[in-house]
Parts: C-alpha cells; sequence; structure tokens
C-alpha cells in the first residue's frame, strides 16, 4: 500500500449536481480497487493559467488515496475515458509529501473547527456594524 | 606636474579599491528551505511558486535564488507540476 494523490479538472459546462456525480464516480473506481480514500478537497471553479480545449475556466477536484500501484493505471484509464475529465494528474507522495500531506490535513480540520465557532458570533457583529451606521 | 599626476592617480585608485570592497560586503546567498526547514514544496500553491519564476514563467537558476541543489530540483518538480494543471502558465509575459 502506498500514498497517492490525484487532481482534476473537469470542464466548466457541467451543472453542479453533474459535477458531484463525477467527483462520485471517480471515487467509486478507487473504493472498487480496493483504494481507501484518505481526504477530498473540491477547489471549485477556477481560472486556468491556460486555455486547455479552448475553456479558460475548470473545475478542480482533489483526493488523496491508499492503495496498490496498479490502481493508478485503471484510475487512469477511467480519466482518458470520461469527456468530462480535461486534465488530470496523479502521483505517489513520497515520504515528506506524506507528512505534508498529513500536516495539511490537520491544519484544514483544525480550520473548520475554527470557522464553525465564530460562525455564530460572526452575524452578531455584523450586525453590530449596521447598528453602527 | 608628474608629482601631482601621480596623486591623482593614487586618489583614482584608492577610489577603484573602495567600491569592490562595499561589492564584498554584500550578502550571502542561502537557501530559504534549509534555512527554514521546509522538506516539501508544494504544487498547490502558484503564489509561492512565483518567487522562483522570471516575468516570462521560466525557472530562475540557482546562481540567483541561491536555492540548493536537493530543493531546485524539488521546485522544478513542483513548478512543473504546477503548468500541467494550468496553475501557472507556460509562457507569459509580465506575470507579476
Amino acid at each position: 500500500m502506498y500514498n497517492y494523490e490525484t487532481v482534476f479538472i473537469l470542464t466548466p459546462v457541467l451543472s453542479e449536481p453533474q459535477m458531484k456525480e463525477a467527483v462520485e464516480k471517480f471515487k467509486t473506481v478507487l473504493t472498487d480497487n480496493g483504494a481507501t480514500i484518505e481526504n477530498e478537497e473540491l477547489w471549485g471553479m477556477r481560472k486556468l493559467a491556460y486555455p486547455i480545449q479552448k475553456k479558460t475556466t475548470g473545475f478542480y477536484a482533489f483526493l488523496e488515496f491508499a492503495g496498490e500501484p496498479t490502481i493508478v493505471n485503471k484510475l487512469e484509464t477511467a480519466y482518458r475515458r470520461d469527456e468530462k475529465v480535461i486534465r488530470f494528474l496523479t502521483f505517489r507522495q513520497e515520504k515528506f509529501a506524506h507528512e505534508y500531506a498529513l500536516k495539511r490535513r490537520s491544519l484544514k480540520k483544525n480550520a473548520a473547527k475554527a470557522e464553525e465557532t465564530p460562525a455564530e458570533e460572526a452575524p452578531q457583529a455584523e450586525v453590530k456594524e449596521e447598528t453602527n451606521e | 606636474m608628474q608629482g601631482g599626476n601621480t596623486t591623482m592617480a593614487q586618489a583614482q585608485s584608492e577610489i577603484r579599491y573602495l567600491t569592490p570592497l562595499s561589492v564584498d560586503t554584500k550578502k550571502k546567498k542561502y537557501c530559504r528551505f534549509k534555512r527554514s526547514g521546509i522538506k516539501y514544496i508544494d504544487y498547490k500553491d502558484p503564489e509561492f511558486l512565483k518567487k522562483f519564476l522570471n516575468e516570462q514563467g521560466k525557472i530562475l537558476p540557482r546562481r540567483i535564488t541561491g536555492t540548493s541543489l536537493k530543493f531546485q530540483r524539488r521546485v522544478a518538480r513542483a513548478v512543473k507540476r504546477a503548468r500541467h494543471l494550468a496553475l501557472l502558465p507556460y509562457v507569459t509575459d509580465l506575470m507579476k
């Protein structure tokens, strides 16, 4: 078992549920082949640095998983067969990359927790500002 | 007349001697990754990687950035991954 990470860009012409469906599809490709998904991030719509297939924006999705090396080929075949995917990148995380990924995940979790708690306070602050005006 | 010329020449040579001295005192380049203990360079952060690119989006040489060979290879790999994913351009003008 090795740790891998993969990023893929979907065409911007898809609707929101279609995108979720596509992401789910690749997740099932991974889980069906005996991989465990460790992290999932949807970066959302982003501007591309250069046009790909005449498109200037794309929907980025990022997955981290652990599995056997054979899975990479299966995943990339699935990417190539799918017209919705305009670009993809998959690679094995070496030691430092994995350490960094773990750190990044824990940071994200903490940030999410921190957001949850002041989220209740934030609307109150906004109300205060409005009354001041 | 001759004596006057030699003093002038000496004064000039002294001035010439002073300028390289200030060059010698310039800061030594260092590898920022070694100094700050960064072990992995993330391709997902294009803003950080832009520090190692010139205006045309080319990777800067080590002699300018001062990065050690080990980390220059990692920078290059991260930049190339970012370019593939359209996070950074392959070619551009006036990047910053």
